[in-house]
């Protein structure tokens, strides 16, 4: 079975003009006929299937509905159209830090967050001297993460979801937190993931990046896919359509 | 079927989300939890000293006042406190929601739990009351074997609370009036519950307010919860069975309507 398989899917959005928040204004909206939603379509009849291992790179210009898709396919979003299947833990890193409590410490925030996708008290237990560590937040770790800059916030993020050894993995432009040490620390402990077999979803404005990480690549262009293949071929092909805009 | 799997893999949620609230919700007081024992404690005897003397005669006919006054606060502040930190819950955690999957039910749950647990604890003041009406001797309370039944309806208003909390975070989402309308709601509710006057002493010739208080879920439950703690009595069978219809029937509605919107919270935040 495929890691990850996406069949027929589509996402349509109403896009208010306006947004109603309130139920005065809703009401006469209702009554004049004036409550007009536009039909967006961030994504448009999506098939694609990801085998397990495969670490496909998403390219696509601003818009053009790559964050949707992941959103889709971590389970936020719940899909106007067709399925989504996805086969065994997953590990959104959509933003990291996003389910952090700001007046929680660092200490306190490693479980919640670890909660926040699935996990046992027990066993984030285990893993809480490797997430410190790695995050090289030893002496902060007692501090409310309101204190934090972003940077600390992103890598004790980054160290939370890295080291629960998901099965499938999406990246979305995460690997350009903190400084150059902490990338090229982060990007060899995505490295190490891969060879442990994790299936990786990875989304980049970098074609450098995606050439680095990647073995597969999709192209989406408002909404579709319009090109998919090795990861070599789609990132020429990428480069043409940048120089060509 | 999966709804059941899907709660049991996210337990650990449920209990950091309550472990959360309780811990930052007296950090950086000096006097941290002991506000839970305190807070009622102080209350309750600003209210016996108005109600009681000030503004006369609404003790009359009460065998123990303060007992009578507390039990009502604390039940009434749990049921107020939690329903409105549930309402809040979902759009409060709107920066989670759109970014990671997790079962949405479990916050507007885990803060009527925390609400409760603090609940449980401020129980305590309760206890203190009642012993010392018993060495006091003056107007002692009646403690008999019915006292055990007590549990009954603190879980009843438990279940209420669970209900009104999760129709309350759903219409939240798409109309932040809710929170002022439920505010106005809830006031309306101090007084039609029997927290510091008795439904015996009103005289009721007014129907409408009659119907209104006979309604009133609260009513049955704080009548029930003094007959066990205070009165020694068995309650009213009639109260046990329309308060629980009524917060099982509030459960089902609330399920079934956060079930049917919960997909359309993120496009509302």
């Amino acid at each position: 079975m495929a890691a990850v398989e996406v069949k027929n899917m589509s996402m349509m959005f109403n896009l208010n003009k306006e947004k109603v928040d309130n139920l005065k204004e809703y009401f006469i909206k209702l009554v004049t006929g004036k409550l007009r939603f536009n039909e967006f379509w961030a994504l448009r009849d999506i098939n694609l299937t990801v085998e397990k291992g495969d670490r496909v790179g998403i390219l696509g210009f601003n818009g053009a509905g790559k964050s949707t898709l992941l959103k889709v396919i971590a389970g936020v979003l719940k899909p106007t159209e067709g399925t989504v299947k996805v086969d065994g833990v997953i590990a959104p890193m959509l933003e990291l830090g996003a389910g952090f409590d700001l007046n929680y410490s660092g200490k306190e925030n490693i479980f919640l967050y670890g909660a926040t996708m699935g996990y046992s008290r027990k066993y984030i237990k285990e893993k809480y001297d490797e997430i410190v560590e790695f995050s090289e937040l030893k002496d902060f770790i007692d501090v409310p993460v309101k204190n934090y800059s972003s940077g600390m916030r992103a890598r004790l993020g980054f160290a939370i979801a890295s080291a629960v050894e998901p099965e499938v993995l999406i990246l979305d432009e995460v690997l350009s937190v903190g400084d150059a040490k902490f990338r090229k620390k982060s990007e060899n402990k995505i490295r190490s993931m891969f060879d442990k077999g994790v299936t990786v979803l990875f989304v980049s404005h970098s074609v450098d990046q995606v050439l680095n990480i990647c073995n597969k690549a999709v192209v989406l262009d408002k909404g579709r896919i319009i090109a998919s293949g090795s990861a070599q071929e789609i990132c020429e092909q990428y480069n043409d359509m940048v120089k060509g805009k | 079927m999966k709804w059941l799997h899907n709660l049991y893999r996210y337990r650990y949620l449920l209990y950091e989300i309550v472990r959360k609230n309780i811990k930052l919700q007296y950090r950086d007081s000096v006097l941290g939890i002991l506000w839970t024992f305190l807070q009622p404690l102080m209350t309750t005897i600003i209210l016996v000293v108005v109600f009681g003397n000030v503004f006369g005669k609404s003790n009359a006919g009460i065998i123990n006042y303060p007992i009578y006054l507390l039990c009502g606060r604390l039940l009434y502040e749990f049921y107020s406190q939690s329903t409105k930190r549930a309402m809040r819950s979902i759009r409060n955690s709107a920066s989670v929601i759109k970014k990671v999957y997790v079962p949405k039910y479990i916050y507007p749950i885990a803060n009527v739990i925390s609400n409760f647990v603090t609940f449980l604890i401020s129980l305590s003041v309760l206890l203190c009351f009642i012993v010392f009406f018993l060495i006091v001797g003056e107007n002692p309370p009646h403690i008999t074997l019915y006292a055990l039944l007590a549990p009954v309806p603190v879980i009843i208003l438990f279940i209420l609370a669970v209900g009104v909390g999760l129709i309350l975070s759903t219409m939240d989402v798409f109309f932040k009036d809710t929170d002022y309308l439920y505010e106005v709601f809830c006031l309306l509710l101090f007084y039609l519950t029997p927290i510091f006057y008795k439904v015996e002493s009103l005289g009721m010739k007014n129907e409408v307010f009659k119907v209104m208080l006979m309604a009133n879920p609260l009513y049955s439950i704080t009548e029930m919860f003094r007959c066990c703690v205070l009165y020694g009595k068995m309650f009213n069978i009639h109260h046990l069975l329309y308060s629980f219809g009524f917060s099982v029937a509030t459960v089902l509605l609330g399920s079934l309507v956060f079930y049917k919107k919960q997909d359309k919270f993120i496009l509302h935040m």
